[in-house]
């Protein structure tokens, strides 16, 4: 399994923000993608994660293998953190395994109500949806927002010692230094220019 | 999908979670008319099945909103989105759930109202029965309208602009029944057409609104 991705193209409103990116990612290959901000970090990693169409180019990987994670969790205030993680196994056919609350460190919050939780507890819980879907590939945003220290690291174990090391496949737009043994992917020099084809906004003026 | 559903139907009944926002909205609306309309027990009989069905669809309206923007808003959309799910089972299981929140109790409670709009004692049955097969159209349309409209800041009344004409078949058709009803007529016709609007729309529907959140969600 491999995520290969070719001359591709991405917009966001409908102005091209990032033209030419190829890139392979092998199995058990992680690749952080760094950029300023507005470069067009989380336009490509939906554009990756099916969530909007590429303007150009292509992207293969073996359907239906892909997750996405973003700024927002997707937790639910008035569900329990084990009602939250159950929900999203369920709805991926998956089994909610004990050994997630241990690598996010939830196992003492596992019956708090999400609405209770600190903003990095959130996103331990946001995480650790990850954990449980058992899904392949990751597109992550910023998945260390808000996260201390030691979560940080916490999460940079979980995703060497696990998901990496069982064949998966990340990519992750950050910019703090992970402590992943992963090459890095500058967008600065792949972005589109602005009259570039397929239409920018000033076109249709 | 039944996840889905199980998790919005829990979501409901929480705090916050709106359940009985629509039921009470309806019970508030059916107490009023009396009082609006004075004590004139054959004048109510007369308003009765039009006035109980017009305060069903604006109680199933009052709740739209929330079907896919608490879920777009808290990010688990995209999440739903590029999930095993089809979209189309998604926005169905909304419907559906939406109905379980609002459109069952609504049918429930109608019976109990008509009570206190001296609805005709022949019409209780028929209330209830075009509230059973006419409220599943509102909620798989307000479905759909509500899927047009998500990420839409203040998106609510649009959508009800939307969605009001859509809803008129439904309305035409269930009052028919009951004043029919009422009337000791034949409710076949109505009833029928009714069925045939709900079922459309649960064939339908689910599919427009999979692509109006596609759309809306990139």
């Amino acid at each position: 399994m491999t995520l290969k991705v070719s001359d591709l193209a991405v917009a966001r409103g409908g102005a091209p923000v990032l033209e030419g990116l190829s890139f392979d990612v092998a199995a058990g290959c992680a690749l952080v993608v760094r950029g300023p901000n507005g470069i067009g970090k989380t336009t490509l990693l939906r554009t990756l994660a099916g969530l909007q169409p590429a303007i150009a180019g292509t992207i293969d990987f073996p359907e239906d293998t892909a997750a996405y994670a973003s700024h927002a969790d997707g937790i639910k205030a008035q569900l329990t953190v084990v009602e939250n993680l159950a929900f999203w196994a369920d709805v991926h056919g998956a089994e909610l395994p004990d050994a997630v609350f241990e690598a996010f460190d939830l196992v003492d919050l596992r019956d708090r109500f999400a609405g209770t939780l600190s903003a990095g507890q959130k996103r331990r819980l946001g995480l650790a949806r990850l954990g449980v879907i058992g899904r392949d590939v990751l597109f992550l945003d910023e998945p260390t927002v808000s996260l201390d220290g030691f979560s940080v690291k916490m999460f940079a174990n979980w995703l060497r010692d696990v998901h990496l090391a069982r064949g998966g496949i990340a990519v992750i737009a950050t910019h703090i230094d992970l402590g992943l043994d992963a090459p890095e992917l500058d967008l600065t020099p792949f972005k589109a220019a602005p009259d570039a084809a397929g239409g920018s906004d000033e076109a249709f003026l | 999908m039944i996840a889905l559903l199980k998790r919005d139907l829990a979501l409901a009944v929480r705090a916050g979670g709106g359940f009985g926002l629509g039921l009470a909205f309806f019970l508030i609306v059916i107490v009023l008319v009396p009082l609006g309309v004075g004590p004139e027990a054959a004048l109510l009989t007369l308003i009765a099945p039009g006035m109980l069905w017009v305060a069903a669809l604006l109680a199933a309206l009052l709740s739209l909103d929330r079907i896919f923007a608490l879920d777009f808003e808290d990010g688990s959309l995209p999440l739903l989105a590029t999930s095993p799910l089809p979209l189309e089972g998604v926005a169905l299981m909304k419907g559906v759930a939406h109905w379980a929140t609002t459109g069952l109790p609504l049918t429930l409670a109608a019976p109990a109202l008509g009570f206190l709009l001296n609805l005709s004692s022949t019409a209780y049955v028929w209330l209830f029965v075009s509230l059973a097969i006419g409220t599943p159209a509102l909620s798989m349309i307000g479905t759909f309208g509500a899927a047009l409209t998500v990420g839409l800041r203040r998106g609510g009344l649009l959508m009800s602009l939307l969605v009001l004409p859509l809803y008129v078949p439904t309305l035409i058709f269930g009052a028919e029944a009951v004043r029919r009803g009422a009337d000791g007529l034949s409710t076949t016709t109505p009833l029928l057409m009714l069925a045939g609007i709900t079922l459309g729309s649960f064939a339908l529907l689910p599919f427009a609104a999979s692509a109006a959140l596609r759309v809306n969600l990139r």
